[in-house]
C-alpha cells in the first residue's frame, strides 16, 4: 500500500465506523421489512413497532439484532453490522419517529 | 388509435425490437354488420347500425388484448405498473393499493382482472384494461399470498394475522368461507377440483380445502415437519413440496393419492454443516421443475439442490453465490436463474440444467428482488428495487434489452400465469 492510500484509509476508517443513518433506515425498511413488513407491523417475523418493543432497552434490542434469536428465523446481523449500527437501529425502532 | 401514444416507459432503451408491431387503424376496425338487401326495415336499422358500430368499435381493434401484458408491484408506493411484455414498456399505472411489501397477485381466467394480495391484509381486484381498482376489501390484519381456483370462481388468501385462509367470491370479493387454522399459513396454492392446499407454519401441517361443494371440506395432513416457510405445487397439481425452516429436509406430498403421506426429501442436506444466516427466506413456486428434476433453494446453505421429479431422490447440488431466494427454471427448463438474499442481492447466476454448472453471473444492480420469464422464456424481466428499474434481458445472449423506470419494483407477474396451476 502506498503512502497516499494509507492516509486515505486512515481518514476513511473513522468515517466508516459512524452509523450511516440513510443506509440503516433503508436497511430497516427494506431488509428487516422482508420478514417484519415494510411498516414493521409484522409478517413471518413479529410486529416490531415501538409499542410492541416497549419492554426493550436499547442495549438488549441491539444484542438481539447482533446475535439473532436462536431457533427462530431471526438471523444474527453481526456479520453485516457494527455494534454502533445495531444501537442506532435499536434506538430508531424504539423511538418510532418514523412511519 | 395508436397504442404507442400510451407507451411512456423505457427509461433507457438499449435495443429496439426488430419488427415494430402494427395496429389496425380505426377505419379498418369496425365490425361488419350484415343487413340483407331486401330487408324492409333496412333503412330503419341503418341509423341504429351506425350507433352500434360506433359502440362496438371500442371492443374491436381499439381494444387491447391482455395476453402479453403484466403487472409490476411498486412496493413502497402501493401501486402497480401495467406493462407490455412484447413492447418491453410500461403502459399505465394503478394506484391506491395500500402496503404492497411482499405483495403477490393472481389473474382471472380471462386475463383481464388481477387479485392483489397486500401485506396489510388488503385484497384488491384491479382491471388491467381500465387501469383501475374495481373492488377492495381489508380481509385480515396481515397476509402473505393467495391463489385462484381452477374454475376462476374463488380467490383464497393466506393470512399471518389472524392465521388461516379466507375464500372470496372472485366477482364480488364477498367472503364465502373462513378457515381458521390457529397458525400462520403459508404456501397456499390451487389444485384441480376447485381445491386449495396450504401449510401451517406453527403446526407443521398441510391442509387441503375442497370448495367444489356447498361448504368447504378440509383434509388435514399432519407430520409435515417443523416450520414450513413456503411451498410449491407442480403444474399438474400432483406434487406439493414444503420447504422447512426448522428441519434439515423438505417434505413432499403426492396429491394424486387418496391419502397423501408426507415424504421427506433431501434428508440431512446440510449434513451437520453450520447453518449460515438467512437474511431473506427463500421462495418456492411451481417454476421449480427443470427438465426431469426439481431445483430447490437450500435453507442456510449457499446451494441449490436437485431432485428427480419422480423418485424424489437427490440428483446433484450446485454451489452458488449466496443464500438463494428464487431458483426459477426458464419455462423450457433448460436454464435456472437464481437471485440471492441481502447483502448479495445485486447478483444473478444462471445455471445450465444439463451440467448443473453456473454458466453466467452478472450484477443487474442493487436489490434484485424478482424475476419473471416471458411465457416461452426468450426474455426475462428483473426488478432491481434500489435502482428503481425493471430490466429486460435476452436469456440466450444475456444482453440487456431495456430498462423501465419503476418505483421500488418487487414482484413481476405476466398474465400467462392465469393458465398455470399453482401460480
Amino acid at each position: 500500500m502506498n503512502k497516499a492510500a494509507l492516509i486515505l484509509a486512515l481518514i476513511a476508517a473513522p468515517a466508516l465506523a459512524e452509523p450511516d443513518a440513510t443506509a440503516l433506515e433503508r436497511l430497516v425498511k427494506q431488509d428487516c421489512g422482508s420478514c417484519h413488513g415494510l411498516t414493521l407491523k409484522g409478517g413471518l417475523g413479529p410486529n416490531i413497532t415501538p409499542e410492541t418493543l416497549a419492554h426493550y432497552q436499547v442495549e438488549g434490542l441491539a444484542a438481539v439484532i447482533l446475535d439473532g434469536v436462536p431457533g427462530t428465523p431471526m438471523p444474527p446481523w453481526r456479520p453485516l453490522l457494527t455494534a454502533d449500527d445495531a444501537a442506532w437501529i435499536a434506538e430508531y425502532l424504539l423511538n418510532g419517529d418514523h412511519e | 388509435m395508436n397504442r404507442s401514444r400510451y407507451v411512456f416507459g423505457g427509461a433507457a432503451p438499449v435495443a429496439r425490437r426488430a419488427t415494430p408491431p402494427e395496429y389496425l387503424e380505426q377505419d379498418e376496425a369496425g365490425p361488419v354488420l350484415l343487413l340483407g338487401k331486401n330487408t324492409p326495415v333496412r333503412h330503419l336499422l341503418k341509423a341504429a347500425a351506425v350507433v352500434l358500430c360506433t359502440a362496438l368499435a371500442t371492443t374491436g381493434a381499439q381494444a387491447q388484448a391482455t395476453g402479453d401484458l403484466g403487472l409490476v408491484v411498486e412496493r413502497a408506493s402501493g401501486s402497480l405498473l401495467v406493462v407490455d411484455q412484447s413492447e418491453r414498456a410500461r403502459i399505465g399505472r394503478i394506484e391506491g393499493l395500500g402496503d404492497l411489501s411482499h405483495a403477490s397477485l393472481v389473474y382471472s381466467p380471462d386475463e383481464r382482472f388481477a387479485y392483489v394480495f397486500g401485506r396489510d391484509g388488503g385484497l384488491t381486484k384491479v382491471d388491467i384494461l381500465e387501469r383501475q381498482i374495481v373492488a377492495r376489501v381489508m380481509q385480515a390484519g396481515n397476509s402473505i399470498g393467495g391463489a385462484i381456483s381452477d374454475d376462476g370462481r374463488y380467490v383464497a388468501v393466506s393470512n399471518y394475522q389472524p392465521g388461516g385462509v379466507r375464500v372470496f367470491d372472485a366477482d364480488t370479493l364477498e367472503m364465502v368461507a373462513d378457515i381458521p387454522t390457529g397458525s400462520k399459513t403459508i404456501g397456499l396454492v390451487d389444485i384441480p377440483g376447485t381445491r386449495f392446499v396450504f401449510s401451517l407454519w406453527d403446526a407443521g401441517e398441510t391442509w387441503i380445502a375442497d370448495l367444489s361443494g356447498d361448504a368447504p371440506q378440509v383434509t388435514k395432513i399432519t407430520g409435515m415437519g417443523k416450520n414450513p416457510y413456503d411451498a410449491l405445487v407442480t403444474g399438474d397439481g400432483r406434487t406439493y413440496i414444503a420447504g422447512l425452516f426448522g428441519e434439515d429436509h423438505l417434505t413432499a406430498l403426492d396429491l394424486w393419492q387418496e391419502n397423501p403421506a408426507p415424504q421427506p426429501i433431501l434428508p440431512g442436506y446440510a449434513g451437520g454443516r453450520e447453518g449460515l444466516p438467512v437474511y431473506k427466506m427463500p421462495h418456492l413456486e411451481g417454476w421449480a421443475l427443470a427438465g426431469t428434476d426439481f431445483v430447490l433453494p437450500a435453507m442456510g446453505q449457499h446451494e441449490v439442490l436437485w431432485v428427480d421429479a419422480r423418485s424424489l431422490q437427490e440428483t446433484g447440488r450446485t454451489a452458488v453465490h449466496g443464500q438463494p431466494v428464487f431458483a426459477m427454471a426458464r419455462p423450457d427448463g433448460r436454464q435456472v436463474w437464481v437471485n440471492f438474499a441481502h447483502p448479495l442481492n445485486d447478483t444473478i447466476q444462471v445455471i445450465d440444467t444439463l451440467t448443473k454448472q453456473v454458466i453466467h453471473q452478472f450484477k443487474p444492480g442493487p436489490g434484485v428482488l424478482h424475476m419473471e420469464f416471458t411465457p416461452r422464456g426468450h426474455e426475462v424481466w428483473l426488478s432491481v428495487r434500489d435502482a428503481g428499474r425493471v430490466m429486460v434481458y435476452d436469456t440466450e445472449t444475456f444482453e440487456k434489452l431495456r430498462e423501465i423506470e419503476a418505483k421500488n419494483p418487487s414482484g413481476i407477474f405476466f398474465t400467462a400465469r392465469a393458465h398455470k396451476t399453482g401460480l
